[in-house]
């Protein structure tokens, strides 16, 4: 068995030039993606969560190369997927796919949906004619829907179908990765366990790798191995998917853990209610960019001033935080 | 059916009908909705999209969009005054200053060529005989209250000038600085990240304590219920079809429809969850998809993707049955609990795509 990650990203970063004036100087720059490194293992979901604007999807779109990262190194499969030009990047792909969140948005409208989930079968010179068609059937049977469904336009299906398309469009081209961006977020309770269920599914039929893109920690409690949470650009902590939602070490993950609502009425809760909203990633804080909002209580003036590296405090389990200590696991 | 009013009902729904033009006539999309909100108490309508819990909140301040409307036989009494019968000017008499609307989306509930402390001050000039200098001190003073920091300074901003979580904090001084006896919100945190949701129901649990306001909250997010109702309203397919004391809803619910919202909601505290040798089992599924309000089953709206349907359910329409004190369901089962064995056939047959 390979035990080499399919995916290394190291030292991630993409930054946005501001314009500004008539003559559209840069002044400034928005720090969407800094220095993110991270692992996927073969057949492993890693969740990638975060709130709004804290760069969860720049990360995923800048190792597709949809958006071009500033700096930084993507290896896939031992391939350096920032050096690829033209064909060869065209080729590569076929084994990265994206399923994104708004189903109809990323459709077509004029094309039917058998149209949209050939088109890759075609453009990667995988199947053509009769072959394709048949190979556009069992992919919707894959996914839950019936053959007929591909003469029909993406209008005629409700969200959760819609989304199974967007699934069976990303599989056709039979990739060994998908980076799944919120791919349930706009689905009703009742539809997103059916779509959470099928990509599960999925990766265990056909060995998928996952990024799963997502702020709703309950559904990526759900779907992750491993959960890497981002906060204004940064990876601040990632851990085993237990360790994260057991024992959080970083004081914003804590945070974001309390906040989520728990479905159980008269619950005691212990909330950790962060003051203020997240600071802009054109101006981040020095230091720790998480302190002017951390109640840690050792928070001191060293965190002012020390950018925390992600480091390993316990194993497997990587904090950006000055202030936690590592522990000793006592090994069995 | 509706169960008797007492002295402190606040607002009393009786029937309420809204319905659209559709290709193949009128399309009921709510369909005889009735419930009462008691001073102070906090109730939850939830639902899906598409289940008219939205259109049920704009019709009781006479908003709802055209060409749909609300049909003649229903009645919208707010301490006792019917609402449907009112005349232009006594429903704006009543509108933001006893009953006031939070909207889902704040950037485009607020208007953005005015700063935040002129529509406040608005809302207090147009409601108030009250110089412009004491409506806008009121304005600064709701937005300290709802916690906005220096608020004499933010109340001279613009909305864009402000985050998503401060706008909504707007909207709700907005809402709360005339001191309404009703206040409706309608997924006032959905649009809002988790951390900055919990602030915003934290603010309004805080004024609900200080102001003996009554609300009634629109939610599709069952954690959110949990957190804030005293009563629910689930609704599916524009009726209401159960209603409960918000324990009694989570500890025992009657219509399978609600126990299969509670059951494939994702939890992060489930003992699964930190198993680390295993992923959680499969989520919990509804089969199919909400029918459209054009397209509803016979019988009984849930039955084609209900568990334990049998013919009965596809013959007669239930009617909202009395299950326990202030809880009802609109379920046949509650008629002949021994059915509640799911069908071996659909819990082994395939998942139906929705």
């Amino acid at each position: 068995m390979n035990t080499t990650p399919l995916l290394s990203v190291r030292g991630l970063t993409k930054h946005f030039p501001i314009r500004t004036g008539v003559l559209q100087r840069v002044t400034g720059a928005v720090k969407a993606v800094d220095h993110v490194s991270f692992d996927v293992a073969r057949g492993e979901t890693l969740a990638l969560v975060g709130e709004s604007g804290c760069g969860k999807t720049t990360t995923g779109r800048a190792l597709l190369r949809l958006v071009e990262p500033t700096s930084g190194t993507v290896q896939f499969d031992g391939v350096d997927v920032l050096a690829l030009k033209g064909e060869s990047l065209r080729r590569m792909r076929r084994h990265m796919q994206i399923v994104f969140q708004d189903p109809y948005g990323s459709l077509n409208p004029r094309m039917t949906v058998g149209a949209a989930i050939r088109e890759g079968l075609v453009v990667h010179k995988l199947a053509e004619g009769a072959e394709a068609d048949r190979r556009v059937a069992q992919l919707l049977d894959e996914v839950g829907l019936r053959a007929d469904h591909a003469a029909r336009y993406p209008h005629e299906f409700s969200g959760g179908q819609r989304q199974r398309i967007g699934i069976a469009r990303a599989l056709a081209v039979e990739p060994a990765f998908i980076v799944c961006d919120e791919p349930v977020s706009a689905l009703d309770v009742s539809v997103q366990a059916q779509v959470v269920n099928l990509l599960r599914d999925l990766q265990r039929a056909r060995g998928l790798s996952y990024l799963f893109i997502a702020h709703d920690l309950a559904v990526v409690a759900h779907m992750a191995d491993r959960v890497a949470v981002m906060y204004l650009g940064r990876i601040v902590e990632l851990a085993p998917r237990a360790a994260l939602f057991a024992t959080p070490r970083m004081p914003y993950t804590k945070a974001l853990l309390s906040a989520v609502p728990v479905p159980e009425p008269g619950a005691a809760r212990a909330r950790i209610l962060l003051p203020g909203d997240p600071p802009s990633p054109v101006n981040p804080p020095s230091g720790c960019v998480f302190h002017p909002r951390c109640p840690h209580p050792l928070k001191d003036a060293a965190c002012t001033r020390l950018v925390p590296p992600l480091e390993e405090k316990a194993p497997g389990h990587f904090v950006a935080c000055i202030k936690e200590p590592p522990t000793s696991v006592p090994t069995p | 059916m509706t169960p008797p009013r007492d002295s402190h009902t606040l607002l009393d729904v009786q029937s309420l009908q809204v319905t659209f033009p559709g290709a193949a006539g009128m399309v009921r999309a709510v369909d005889g909705v009735s419930f009462t909100v008691a001073g102070g108490e906090t109730v939850c309508l939830v639902g899906e999209s598409g289940c008219g819990k939205s259109l049920t909140s704009l019709s009781l301040l006479r908003l709802v969009p055209p060409p749909g409307r609300i049909e003649s036989g229903g009645h919208i009494l707010f301490e006792g005054r019917d609402l449907l019968s009112l005349d232009e000017a006594a429903l704006r008499s009543v509108r933001g200053r006893q009953m006031a609307m939070i909207f889902q989306e704040p950037s485009t509930a607020l208007n953005p060529v005015l700063t935040v402390g002129d529509q406040i001050a608005e809302v207090v000039r147009v409601h108030t005989k009250c110089s412009r200098r004491d409506a806008w001190q009121q304005a600064v003073d709701m937005l300290a209250q709802v916690g906005i920091a220096d608020a004499p300074a933010r109340a001279k901003q613009y909305p864009h000038e402000l985050s998503g979580g401060m706008k909504q904090r707007v909207m709700i001084a907005m809402a709360l600085v005339l001191t309404p006896r009703l206040v409706i919100a309608d997924e006032p945190t959905t649009a809002l990240d988790v951390t900055i949701q919990a602030q915003i129901l934290e603010l309004l649990r805080e004024l609900r304590a200080r102001t003996d306001m009554a609300l009634l909250l629109i939610t599709h997010d069952l954690g959110v219920v949990a957190e804030m109702a005293s009563r629910v309203l689930v609704m599916y397919a524009g009726r209401v079809v159960e209603e409960a004391p918000v324990a009694a809803l989570f500890a025992s619910p009657h219509m399978p429809y609600t126990e299969g919202l509670l059951r494939a909601m994702p939890r992060i505290d489930s003992a699964q969850v930190s198993d680390p040798d295993a992923l959680p089992d499969r989520l919990v599924t509804i089969p199919g998809t909400v029918p459209a309000p054009d397209a509803l089953p016979s019988g009984c709206t849930f039955r084609d993707r209900c568990a334990y349907a049998w013919d009965r359910c596809a013959r007669e329409e239930p009617v909202l049955y009395q299950v326990g004190p202030a809880h009802r369901a609109r379920c046949h089962l509650v008629q002949e609990p021994e059915r509640r064995t799911p069908h071996a056939a659909s819990t082994a047959s395939r998942e139906v795509a929705a």
